[in-house]
C-alpha cells in the first residue's frame, strides 16, 4: 500500500458526538455512513434550532404584523445573512432561497434562458454534469432554438480545458459546470474557467452542490455569476438551497415562479415585481429548512473548516489506497484534484449487489448512475458504487468498507 | 448475514455466473425490452412460440445478480409451457415478491422460483427480481417495452 500522509489532529470522536444519527445501528451493526454526497447528516445544533422554530416561532414570513411572523421573518433573513457570509457574496439580496440545487438550476435556466438565449445560441455544459445541470438546459435549448455544447473529459475524469477554450465563441450565452463532480469527485478549475468565459462576456453558473460540503468557497474570488447549492448536503435539513446570482444578472432576469410574495403591485392589467431576492421567491418558502441551513452554517463556522477539509482529504487518500490494494476493484474517477468522493466497480459484480451486501454490514454507500448517465456511458459501466466521506467519518470506517468489499468478492467468488 | 444469505443463495449466485438461455433468438416471434432506470438494469427477452406454446425463450442484457438470476431461472421455467401457464406464473411471481402471496403457505406453481421470496426483505431489490417477468409479460402481450421504477 502506498504511504499516506499522517492525518491531522482532527478530533473526529468529538465531532461524531455532534451528530446523533452516527451512534445508531443498522442491521444490527454500527452505522457506517458513506453516502454524504447524496445527503449529509444533521448535527444536534441544527436539529435543535429547527425544532425551536417549529415549537416556538412557527408562522408565515413577510406577511404578518404580529409578533410571531416578524420573529420568523427575522430568523429567516438572519439565515440569508449567514449564507451571504458563508459564500462571501457581496450582498445578502443576491442569495435566493430555493428548494435545492435542482430548483436553483431550473430557476437560472428558465429565467436567464428566456431573456438571454435565442436562436442559434450556444450553451456550454461539461461531460460530467448531474442530470439537474443537463435537462433544464436541454429544454431551454429546445424552446429557444439553441445548441448544447459539451466540454469533454479524459479517462481520469478531468475536463479537457483546451477543448473548453475552443468551444467558447460569440454565440455562447452561458457556461454551466459542476464545481465538483458527484460521480467522479473531480474538482474542476472553475476559477480559470470562469475567467476564460468572461473574456467572451459569457456568464458562468457553478453547480456547487458537491463543493460547498468539502471546502470553503468565495463567490467573489471565483467571480461566479451564478452559484447554486443544496442545504441537505451541508448538514442542514432537506428543502433548503441557494441560488447566488450577481445583482446585475438577477435584476435583468424575469421572475421564474410567480404568485404571492414576489410582486410589488398586481392588477388584472399589469403586475410589477418586487426587487431581488423576493422577485425569485414566490410563495411560502421552506422556512424551517432555511433557518436550519443558517444553523448548519453556524455549525461549520464554529469548526475549523480548513482543518475539516484537510482531514477529509486524508480519508480520501487512505480509502483510495485501501481500495487500490484490492485487485478486483476499479476506481472510476482518478483526477489529480479530487474531493472525497470515491466511485468504484468490482469486476463481475453489479454495484447494486455491492450496495446490498455492504448495507447488511451497516455500511451505507450509493449504487447507481448517480444521476450522471453520460458519465456512466463514458466509462462504459452501467453504474458504480460510491463511497463519499464527510469530516465525521473515520479511518476505521474506511477499513470496514475495504474489509466488507473483500467479503462481497468472496460471496461472488 | 442470515437475511443476506437468504437473498444471495448458491442457486442465485450460480445462475448469475452462468446464466441459462443468455442469448438472442434468431427471428423470434416476440421480443420486449425491460428497463429499470433507477438501477440501469436493461434486458431484452426473446420468445419463440408454436401456437400457444413457448418453445424457446432467451434473454440478453446487463443487470445485477438478482435480475440476471431471475431472468435465467425464468427462461428455464417457462420453456415448454403454454402462454396461459406462463402468465399465471408471472402473476404468482409478481404477487410473491410484492408480499401478496405467501409462497410457502398458499398454493402456487412457483416451485424453484420460491427462493426469490427472499427479496421481500430488500424492498430496493424487488424490481430487480421482477424485471424479467414484466418483460416476458410485455412480450407475450405484444407490448414491446416495459419500465419498472
Ligand atoms: C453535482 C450535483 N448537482 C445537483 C444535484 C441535485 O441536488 P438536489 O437533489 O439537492 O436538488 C446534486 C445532488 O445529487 C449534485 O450532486
Amino acid at each position: 500500500m502506498k504511504a499516506v500522509k499522517e492525518m491531522t489532529s482532527w478530533d473526529v470522536e468529538a465531532i461524531r458526538k455532534d451528530f446523533p444519527v452516527l451512534s445508531r445501528t443498522v442491521n444490527e451493526k454500527p452505522l457506517v455512513y458513506l453516502d454524504n454526497s447524496a445527503s449529509s447528516q444533521v448535527p444536534q445544533t441544527v436539529i435543535d434550532r429547527t425544532s425551536k422554530y417549529l415549537a416556538e416561532e412557527h408562522s408565515n414570513i413577510h406577511r404578518g404584523v404580529h409578533y410571531l411572523s416578524q420573529h420568523a421573518t427575522t430568523a429567516y433573513e438572519a439565515a440569508r445573512e449567514k449564507v451571504k457570509r458563508f459564500i462571501n457574496a457581496g450582498d445578502a439580496k443576491e442569495c435566493i432561497f430555493v428548494r435545492g440545487t435542482t430548483e436553483g438550476i431550473n430557476l437560472v435556466a428558465y429565467s436567464y434562458g428566456r431573456k438571454f438565449i435565442g436562436e442559434g445560441d450556444e450553451i456550454i455544459l461539461s461531460a460530467m454534469e448531474h442530470h439537474s445541470n443537463i435537462v433544464p438546459w436541454q429544454i431551454v435549448a429546445e424552446e429557444r432554438g439553441a445548441k448544447i455544447r459539451v466540454i469533454p473529459m479524459n479517462e481520469r475524469g478531468e475536463l479537457i480545458i483546451e477543448e473548453y477554450d475552443k468551444l467558447l465563441n460569440e454565440r455562447t450565452k452561458i457556461v454551466a459546470i459542476a464545481h465538483v463532480s458527484n460521480s467522479l469527485g473531480t474538482v474542476n478549475p472553475i476559477k480559470e474557467m470562469i475567467a476564460t468565459a468572461h473574456k467572451f462576456g459569457v456568464p458562468v453558473l457553478v453547480d456547487a452542490a458537491q463543493s460547498v460540503p468539502h471546502f470553503p468557497v468565495d463567490v467573489q474570488d471565483l467571480d461566479a455569476d451564478f452559484f447554486v447549492f443544496s442545504g441537505h448536503k451541508i448538514f442542514a435539513p432537506t428543502a433548503s438551497g441557494i441560488v447566488y446570482g450577481k445583482r446585475e444578472w438577477l435584476d435583468a432576469m424575469p421572475p421564474y415562479q410567480t404568485g404571492g410574495g414576489m410582486i410589488r403591485t398586481v392588477s388584472f392589467e399589469k403586475t410589477t415585481y418586487a426587487p431581488i431576492p423576493e422577485k425569485f421567491e414566490a410563495g411560502t418558502p421552506g422556512i424551517a429548512a432555511g433557518i436550519g441551513l443558517g444553523a448548519a452554517i453556524d455549525y461549520l463556522n464554529a469548526l475549523d473548516f480548513e482543518a475539516a477539509a484537510e482531514y477529509e482529504h486524508s480519508l480520501l487518500e487512505y480509502a483510495t489506497a485501501r481500495l487500490s490494494d484490492i485487485p478486483e476493484v476499479k476506481i472510476i474517477g482518478t483526477a489529480a484534484n479530487k474531493a472525497s468522493v470515491l466511485s468504484f466497480t468490482i469486476e463481475g459484480i453489479h454495484p447494486h449487489d455491492i450496495g446490498t451486501i455492504l448495507d447488511q454490514q451497516g455500511i451505507a454507500v450509493r449504487a447507481g448512475h448517480h444521476c450522471a448517465q453520460p458519465v456512466m456511458q463514458f466509462f462504459d459501466v452501467p453504474a458504480t458504487a460510491r463511497a463519499s466521506f464527510a469530516f465525521y467519518n473515520t479511518k476505521e470506517e474506511v477499513d470496514k468498507l475495504a474489509d466488507s468489499i473483500q467479503k462481497v468478492i468472496e460471496v461472488f467468488a | 448475514m442470515s437475511e443476506l444469505s437468504e437473498l444471495y443463495q448458491e442457486v442465485i449466485l450460480e445462475h448469475n455466473k452462468n446464466p441459462r438461455n443468455f442469448r438472442e433468438i434468431e427471428s423470434p416471434d416476440r421480443t420486449a425490452d425491460g428497463n429499470n432506470p433507477l438501477c440501469g438494469d436493461a434486458l431484452r427477452v426473446y420468445v419463440k412460440l408454436d401456437g400457444d406454446t413457448v418453445t424457446d425463450v432467451a434473454f440478453k442484457g446487463s443487470g445485477c445478480a438478482i435480475s440476471k438470476a431471475s431472468a435465467s431461472m425464468m427462461t428455464q421455467f417457462v420453456k415448454g409451457k403454454s402462454r396461459e401457464e406462463a402468465e399465471v406464473i408471472f402473476d404468482e411471481f409478481h404477487r410473491m415478491v410484492t408480499g401478496e402471496l405467501n409462497a410457502e403457505a398458499e398454493e402456487n406453481h412457483l416451485g424453484r422460483l420460491k427462493i426469490f421470496a427472499g427479496v421481500l426483505e430488500f424492498p430496493a431489490r424487488v424490481k430487480c427480481a421482477s424485471l424479467s417477468w414484466h418483460t416476458l409479460h410485455a412480450a407475450l402481450q405484444g407490448e414491446g417495452e416495459v419500465t419498472t421504477e
